[in-house]
């Protein structure tokens, strides 16, 4: 018997959406292992997430109430985490593949002295083992790889699983654990971008713009765009490195990795690091004056033409 | 303080990826290059060095003799001396295992800092900084765009979704790179000649004490294959037909 259990991600006491696929990804594992899913939900003040996490088949769903847990730190969560890991007796613990996850999950896996899986696209069980997916190289090859530790820890491409249908909910028990916080490290500050739109990782239509826009105003371009599709607005790295557009908006191997139903690029190349954060959207457009922009190779429409010129008229037009 | 900078050797991302019969990489096509967020570590540890908050620089590399090479690129950059962990399977070691060794470097060395890259482009873990932190005790600022010292504190400036978050540190502490940490200088040709002649230490991972089995790391990699490949669709000629495509031809609108 298995247990996996899930690190939920939660932001000011509301659920974060990445949860639920890797939700997802947690029921998967527990079909392929013969096992239950738990949730555990860390916060201050922050039962509302858990609830909110509690109508998607977990078998059980925890929430620890700690002051060190209002502003997310590693080196606080790790050791919650681990406690919770141990007592529940998990064979795997999951978190989705986000800056959080990322950041805390590696070290969750250390101090449990388990093999860790990075950014996970399916997991299964082959022959005896349970046999994990993950893409590498920017996403130009996909590893299979097995665990040999008692306890395995896996961060969850979540664009790669389906959030659960909702369904009853189990009562949330709030449970403690023994470890505090950390001396060694304080939180500071989180300086957040404020957007009206939906997030990059959620949205069903996505517009990019790139270091050919030149300038952060062009980018008002795409803002009106998107509003008109309620569209994410997101960006390559050189557009984010030339200052044109916030970090957070980045999309790639160091940026988000997004799946929409529609992504629009503006005035980018292509590369590999760029292609490796949108190449899953299901339709691919792409507007560049540059016909041999290598962006095209993986377009299912392209447009070479001014964007200067294309997208207020696709805005007009739409 | 002492700085360790932890570097991979790794393939270069624009290598055409092929595969062997067996679902493994074809060798031949393998090329090597210092790992890119390694660049942006070195760079930040030798700024710091420049600006007088550190006094050495020790660059580590668990990897094949050939790495030799990358721990050069990194002392022509400005590091002081270079520390192999040398072993012909360093392509199969997962993050735990490394992290494993590279706690037993930081032991034996003692640093003030470790500078990191926060994902090697080949493997693209994106781990070994934060479970070399959890093996030392040390505190983490991972995905870090600023880093500045203060006296036994470093505050770490972290690129996350949603934003940039700020976090304070007291030292030892383990800090990894993101892309706009600075802007890594290019090798000059004094400094690679000088580099040239820069201690160089191999060590055997065996006698690190590790607890770890080389022959069977826990994470172990069963074999390859190939993503879902895109094709190039259709160039349109005017915004009226990409939008009658997209509403007739894809249903997106
Ligand atoms: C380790 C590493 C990680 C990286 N991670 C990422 C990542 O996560 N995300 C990412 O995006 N990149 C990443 N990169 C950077 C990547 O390699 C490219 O440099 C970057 O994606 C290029 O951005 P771009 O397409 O906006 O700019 P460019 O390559 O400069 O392309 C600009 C494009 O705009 C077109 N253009 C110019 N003017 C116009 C106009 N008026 N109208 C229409 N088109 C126009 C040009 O034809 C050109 O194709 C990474 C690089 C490295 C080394
Ligand atoms: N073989 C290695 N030798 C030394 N440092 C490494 C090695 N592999 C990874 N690292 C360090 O860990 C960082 C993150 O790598 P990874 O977690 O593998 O994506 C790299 O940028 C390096 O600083």
């Amino acid at each position: 018997m298995s247990t996996i259990l899930v690190v939920a991600e939660q932001l000011g006491g509301e659920l974060k959406s990445a949860t639920l696929p890797t939700i997802g990804f947690a029921k998967q594992a527990a079909a392929a292992t013969g096992g239950e899913v738990v949730v555990l939900v860390l916060g201050s003040g922050a039962s509302g997430a858990a609830e909110a996490a509690s109508r998607f088949g977990a078998s059980r769903v925890l929430y620890v109430d700690g002051a060190q847990y209002a502003d997310y730190l590693a080196e606080n969560y790790a050791p919650a985490v681990v406690e919770v890991a141990k007592s529940v007796g998990a064979t795997v613990v999951c978190a989705p593949s986000t800056t959080t996850g990322k950041d805390f999950l590696p070290r969750v896996a250390a101090l449990l002295d388990a093999g860790f899986v990075s950014d996970a696209i399916d997991v299964a069980e082959v022959d005896g083992d349970v046999v994990y997916k993950r893409p590498i190289w920017s996403g130009n090859l996909i590893a299979r790889v097995t665990s040999h530790t008692d306890i395995t820890a896996v961060t969850v491409r979540t664009t790669a699983f389906e959030a659960p249908a909702e369904g009853a909910a189990v009562s949330v028990e709030t449970i403690s654990v023994s470890s505090g916080a950390a001396t060694n490290a304080a939180f500071v500050s989180f300086d957040q971008v404020k957007t009206d739109r939906p997030p990059l990782t959620d949205a069903d239509v996505v517009i990019a713009g790139g270091r050919g826009l030149k300038s952060g105003e062009a980018f008002g371009m795409l803002e009106e765009l998107a509003d008109k599709l309620g569209a994410a607005v997101g960006a390559s790295r050189a557009a984010v490195d030339s200052g044109y557009a916030p970090n957070d908006w980045q999309i790639g191997q160091t940026g988000k990795i997004i799946a929409p139903n529609l992504y629009i690029g503006v005035a980018i190349s292509g590369a590999i690091q760029h292609l490796a954060g949108m190449k899953a959207s299901k339709v691919i457009v792409a507007i560049n004056k540059d016909p041999e922009a290598p962006i095209f190779q993986v377009s299912d429409f392209g447009l070479v033409e001014d964007a200067f010129k294309a997208v207020p008229e696709l805005t007009s037009k739409l | 303080m002492k700085i360790l900078a932890m570097v991979k050797r790794v393939v270069d991302p624009e290598v055409k990826v092929k595969l062997t019969g067996d679902a493994q990489l074809d060798p031949s096509i393998l090329d090597y290059k210092l790992n890119y967020f390694d660049e942006y570590s070195v760079e930040e540890a030798v700024r710091l060095k420049e600006s007088g908050a550190a006094s050495e620089i020790v660059v580590v590399c668990i990897g094949s003799g050939d790495a030799q090479k990358e721990i050069r690129t990194a002392l022509a950059m400005g590091a002081d001396r270079g520390i192999l962990v040398e072993t012909d399977e360093a392509d199969r070691l997962d993050s735990l295992t490394k992290a494993k060794l590279l706690a037993k470097v930081v032991e034996r060395e003692e640093p003030g800092m470790v500078l990191m890259g926060k994902l090697a482009v080949d493997s693209e873990s994106n781990a070994v900084g934060q479970m070399l932190a959890a093996l030392t005790g040390f505190a983490q600022g991972t995905f870090a765009f600023k880093c500045e010292v203060d006296g036994d504190t470093v505050t770490v400036g972290r690129e996350v979704d949603g934003g940039t978050s700020d976090v304070k540190l007291t030292l030892p502490a383990v800090v990894t790179a993101d892309l706009r940490l600075n802007e890594p200088r290019y090798a000059s040709l004094p400094g690679i000649m000088k580099a040239k002649k820069k201690p160089l230490e191999v060590i055997d991972p065996d006698d690190l004490d590790a607890d770890i089995d080389l022959d069977e790391p826990a994470i172990e990699i069963l074999g390859y294959e190939l993503p879902p490949q895109r094709e190039a669709g259709e160039i349109v000629d005017s915004v009226d037909a990409l939008i009658d495509r997209l509403k007739n031809k894809a249903k997106v609108l």
